[in-house]
């Protein structure tokens, strides 16, 4: 991958940057042109709360090459508080004992390297509250 | 509008880890033989399903490359991709040309070859099919997506593995009975549960396989069917569906919305409802989207597809057969050829011959493809003519 790339959604991976439809108040993480459910162009910029809740999850025991060196690793979808969902690794847990409905916070970690001498990629993690 | 048919179908002998095959040796054997059974002396254009020839060998550009070897050109060619759902998609689209008029023969191919790469490039090339920026980056592959799926409709309906493990049960009995099938075996609720976790809830044996294959289709108007085919089978419906591309931005985390718009649209287009299909091929890369699919498709209510799936309603003998060929489970699942495939099933059983797993006086059956984690549906019903 090249620096372009990952130098260009640094606002949302490092700081959760979005977008709130002023049409009709839908969040959206990544932002967006046009909002799917009302059809506004009309947004406001906005930064997705830290915390969050747990709405389903697994434990990755077959990882693509990126993660091979973390397998098992567990990956959550979590609805933040005031608006907006994440798939996210979640950190610094035991992934048999994680919840549906369970409490997690959003830290900044490395996700994953380009290679040995490639791109170190930076971005969120949940780990439990 | 015309209506339209299908006239001829070919496949490889048998789907699976076919090494001595390459992915143009897979799709012209499929093709040819689809020109052969329908009779047909050319064919006016080809649409190509493949999903990604370029990440599973290194080719793009294949729709060119399989008219040539195919000995088809001039004709005008061209490739449809959109993930698990390119079949279906493809399907439509040969289905739009023929009915609008454009073209009385066309030929709709799929294949995928992806055996050439190792289990950990093929996890990789299978994660393109989510929203790579948002999911795949954050380390969820495919299955995960799905095992999320699963895990939240335990959640919210009381779903058990023994549930999911009955769809994958059923489908491997069905194709102990089909001789193109990839795993011709019969495996137990038991031999699933203890089988090696790939994401939890879903273990390796919830999981459709990496596969070699292709499948292909010769369509025409239906009013010139006969000339090349005593027993055609009409399309009734073909639609095409989209949704959220990540599984996180869906309304529900357990209902298939595209499947729900597709079938939807289809049943008004055929003037049916789910009650009046005979028999039905459902996307089944993972067991937990069978379990959905029935649902989502009509045949049970929201939340009891476990249930009904272990009830036997979707056994050869249930009240609703779905995946008679095995399911993309036991046949295989060679991305781009599987939606081109579920219709030569439907297109067998309507014409009585589907041998030991042939639903007795079948009429109308539905085929359901899926892209992604449900960002596409394909849904197809097929009619005796
Ligand atoms: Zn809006």
């Amino acid at each position: 991958m090249t620096v372009a790339r990952i130098w260009r959604e640094r606002g949302r991976r490092y700081r959760l940057e979005a977008a709130r439809c002023k049409g009709c108040g839908k969040v959206f993480f990544p932002g967006r042109l046009v909002c799917d459910k009302c059809g506004s162009r009309e947004f406001e910029e906005i930064r997705l709360s830290d915390k969050g809740k747990i709405l389903t999850y697994t434990v990755i025991r077959v990882p693509p090459p990126a993660h091979t060196y973390e397998t098992p690793y567990a990956v959550a979808i979590v609805e933040l508080e005031g608006g907006g969902r994440i798939t996210a690794m979640v950190a610094d847990c035991d992934p048999e004992k994680l919840e549906i409905g369970q409490n997690v916070r959003v830290v900044f970690r490395k996700i994953s390297q380009d290679g040995e001498k490639g791109i170190k990629f930076y971005g969120y993690k949940v780990v439990p509250a | 509008m015309r209506e339209v048919a299908i006239i001829g179908v070919g496949m490889n002998d048998r789907w699976g880890e076919l090494w001595e095959k390459s992915l143009r040796d897979l799709y012209v054997e499929a093709a040819l033989r689809a020109i052969d059974d329908a009779g047909v002396d050319h064919i006016d254009s080809m649409y190509v399903a493949c999903m990604s020839s370029g990440l599973f060998t290194g080719q793009e550009h294949v729709s060119s490359l399989l008219a040539d070897y195919l000995g088809v050109a001039p004709i005008p060619a061209v490739r449809v991709e959109s993930a698990c759902a390119s079949g279906g998609n493809a399907l439509r689209l040969g289905w739009l040309e023929v009915a609008s008029g454009a073209s009385d023969l066309v030929l709709v191919g799929g294949v995928e070859k992806m055996t050439d790469v190792d289990g950990s490039q093929a996890t990789l090339a299978l994660a393109a099919a989510s929203d790579f920026e948002w999911e795949a980056f954050n380390g969820v592959t495919f299955p995960g997506l799905y095992a999320m799926m699963a895990r939240r409709h335990m959640h919210e309906f009381g779903t058990t593995p023994e549930q999911l493990a009955a769809a994958s049960v059923k489908n491997h009995h069905n194709g102990t009975m089909n001789p193109v099938a990839q795993f011709q075996m019969e495996i137990t609720v038991e031999t699933v549960l203890n089988s090696v976790l790939v994401a939890d809830p879903l273990h390796i044996l919830d999981c459709s396989p990496v596969t070699d294959g292709a499948a292909a289709v010769i369509l025409c108007p239906a009013d010139q069917a006969k000339k090349f085919n005593s027993q055609p089978v009409k399309i009734a419906a073909s639609a095409v569906a989209t949704d959220a591309m990540a599984l996180h931005s869906r309304e529900s985390l357990v209902t298939i919305g595209s499947a729900k718009a597709a079938a939807e649209k289809a049943y008004k287009q055929a003037g049916v409802g789910p009650g009046e299909i005979d028999l039905a091929e459902v996307h089944d890369c993972f067991t937990i989207s069978e379990i959905c699919l029935v649902e989502d498709l009509g045949f049970t209510e929201k939340g009891k597809g476990g249930e009904f799936t272990e009830s036997g309603a979707t056994a050869l003998d249930g009240r609703i057969p779905v995946n008679t060929s095995g399911g993309l489970k036991s046949k295989g699942h060679p991305v781009g050829a599987t939606g081109v495939a579920q219709a030569i099933e439907v297109y067998k059983q309507l014409r009585g011959e589907a041998g030991k797993r042939q639903v007795k006086g079948a009429k109308r059956g539905l085929c359901h493809n899926m892209g992604g984690s449900g960002g596409t549906s394909a849904v197809h019903i097929l009619e005796v003519m």
